[in-house]
């Protein structure tokens, strides 16, 4: 492995010269590194690059690694991962995914990933994105989620990113079985001339589902963020969703968030907000001895993790 | 400690808020700020705290002019200040704004101990987003307890503290104040209708129309304006804020 990679890991993935449990590192689109445990099996996918990862029932309060990590221009990752998790399974899965540019040529990483969840089970899906280098090549991360929730399946889904990606494509598509449970946090931060668009397609199909959608993003620099959120409601079921987004300099944010009932016991809320930061925030924050630059990192900083 | 010096202060079109107040808040006293709404009592807090520039006049630290220091220079000279209107913060939760304050990480004992002081039990709150999610009488305690938290903090400035809270809370509070007093390197510069606080002051400034009415010890002020109280409508309430939690 690469010193670059294990910085990576280190950022994206808390890598601590190993991982605990199983796990599989993708480095440039070759695996360095793969391990399984006695009831989480990694295989390599027969047609297509990438993984099909089983995780059994016998599953409890187990993790599964699987970052990737680009350390050099010129190269176009693209991975399919599937996920099968067993019913009553309870799994924390890390994904991430570090892109490392000094050259003059594009780096990217794009990985699909599905998510097939059986009955009563819990997944925590956990996902940093970052880039790092002095090239002028542009680091480029596209993943795209399609998961589907049988009946009282639950998917909890972090994701951030967290700088440095000059190109992002982001899908997330989901189908929900009755009493399934689906709550997504994503953390977005663009600056300089990076270019982000994320879109969310969600659709609760059987009854006592729900969903629970926060975005927060920061647009920084000359940035521009696209933001799409689509939740159907197509049963007795709930949906939130909550956009959020703070400008910074000449960043702009076009969020278009859209709710769809097709039933008349789905309850859908939406809420937005795009602005800068409120300049009574960074005059507490002064009165606390912080800068106004201080401030500001202080405030972005709590905005996304929150 | 701290002297404001002939300070006039005029908004861009001209009003002027605060016409030529001269005063001081000296260490191991509680200066109570009081008069009508409106008479220019948190501009002499901002001006103090630097989030407003004097037009003219001046502003003295342990006679050092700190007139054309900035909010952030000022607070690490030691000045304090708790807002009148609490601020909200999505994402930064109480522990954020309580270990900024400090300049330290804080463990669970210490944000007990300052949140407790404002009538808060730490472990309800400390991870909680200061937002809208928290009641106008639990910002403002938590308000109170960012000042409280300052290491270094010389010249403690407090608006309107009594505003939002319920009774124990500024039972709470008033003991916190006492305690505070007896620190006698730290000067206390209270703005408040409080009868209460009044009552704890060891020196009273009455603003009115951006001016000083009356200035004194506790003992000349307070029964003047209490006695202008029975006979008039008067600035000083002795009520309590209303209950909010």
């Amino acid at each position: 492995m690469e010193k670059i990679t294990e910085e990576l890991l280190q950022k994206i993935s808390d890598f601590k010269e190993q991982f605990k449990g199983a796990y599989s590192i993708r480095e440039n689109g070759f695996c360095t590194g793969r391990q399984s445990s006695p009831h989480i099996h990694i295989e390599s996918k027969e047609d297509a690059p990438g993984l099909v990862i089983h995780i059994d029932s016998e599953a409890q309060d187990e993790n599964v690694y699987i970052p990737a990590c680009v350390t050099h221009g010129d190269v176009d990752d693209l991975v399919y991962n599937d996920f099968y998790v067993a019913e009553g399974a309870n799994v924390t899965i890390i994904a991430g995914c570090g892109v490392h540019n000094d050259s003059e040529e594009s780096a990217r990483h794009n990985g699909i990933h599905r998510f097939f969840l059986g009955k009563n089970c819990h997944v925590l899906y956990k996902e940093k994105h970052i880039g790092t280098g002095t090239g002028k090549g542009l680091r480029t991360i596209d993943p795209v989620t399609d998961a589907t929730l049988e009946e009282n399946a639950i998917l909890e889904m972090d994701t951030i990113q967290i700088g440095g990606v000059d190109r992002t494509t982001r899908t997330t598509r989901a189908t929900l079985a009755a009493g399934a449970r689906l709550t997504i946090h994503e953390s977005l931060l663009t600056e300089y001339d990076q270019t982000a668009s994320t879109e969310f397609e969600v659709s609760m199909d059987g009854d006592d589902s729900s969903v629970d959608l926060i975005s927060r993003s920061v647009a920084k620099g000359n940035s521009s963020q696209q933001y799409h959120s689509c939740i159907k409601g197509n049963c007795r079921c709930t949906g939130h969703s909550e956009c959020d987004a703070i400008l910074v300099d000449h960043g702009t944010v076009n969020a278009a968030p859209e709710l769809y009932a097709g039933n008349i016991d789905a309850a859908l809320i939406h809420e937005a907000a795009i602005g800068k930061i409120a300049g009574e925030q960074i005059i507490k924050l002064r009165t606390l001895g912080l800068t106004e630059e201080e401030a500001e990192a202080k405030i972005i900083d709590g905005f996304l993790r929150g | 400690m701290l002297e404001l010096k002939n300070l006039v202060w005029t908004l861009p079109g001209g009003e002027e808020i605060i016409k030529g107040i001269t005063m001081h808040a000296a260490p191991g006293k509680l200066t109570v700020v009081t008069g009508p709404n409106g008479g220019g009592k948190t501009s002499i807090a901002k001006l103090t705290a630097g989030l407003y520039a004097p037009t003219s006049g001046s502003i003295l630290l342990d006679g050092n002019d700190i007139t054309g220091l900035d909010m952030t220079e000022r607070a690490k000279l030691g000045i304090a200040y708790a807002f009148q209107m609490p601020v909200h913060f999505k994402g930064l939760t109480v522990r954020d704004l309580l270990e900024i304050s400090a300049e330290d990480k804080l463990d669970e004992g210490r944000l007990c101990g300052l949140l407790g002081k404002v009538g808060l039990c730490a472990h309800d709150y400390i991870d909680r987003p200061v937002d809208a999610s928290l009641s106008g009488g639990e910002i403002k305690r938590i308000e109170i307890a960012t000042v409280l938290a300052r290491k270094n903090a010389r010249l403690l400035v407090f608006d309107e503290p009594e505003a939002g809270i319920d009774l124990w809370s500024f039972t709470s509070l008033i003991e916190v104040f006492r305690a505070l007093r007896e620190e006698r390197d730290r000067a206390m510069l209270v703005i408040s209708h409080q009868e209460r606080i009044l009552e704890i002051a060891d020196e009273i400034v009455v603003i009115a129309n951006g001016k000083v009415r009356v200035a004194g010890t506790r003992e000349t002020v307070l029964p003047t304006l209490l006695a202008e109280e029975k006979q008039a409508s008067c600035p000083i309430r002795t009520q309590t804020a209303a209950v909010s939690c």
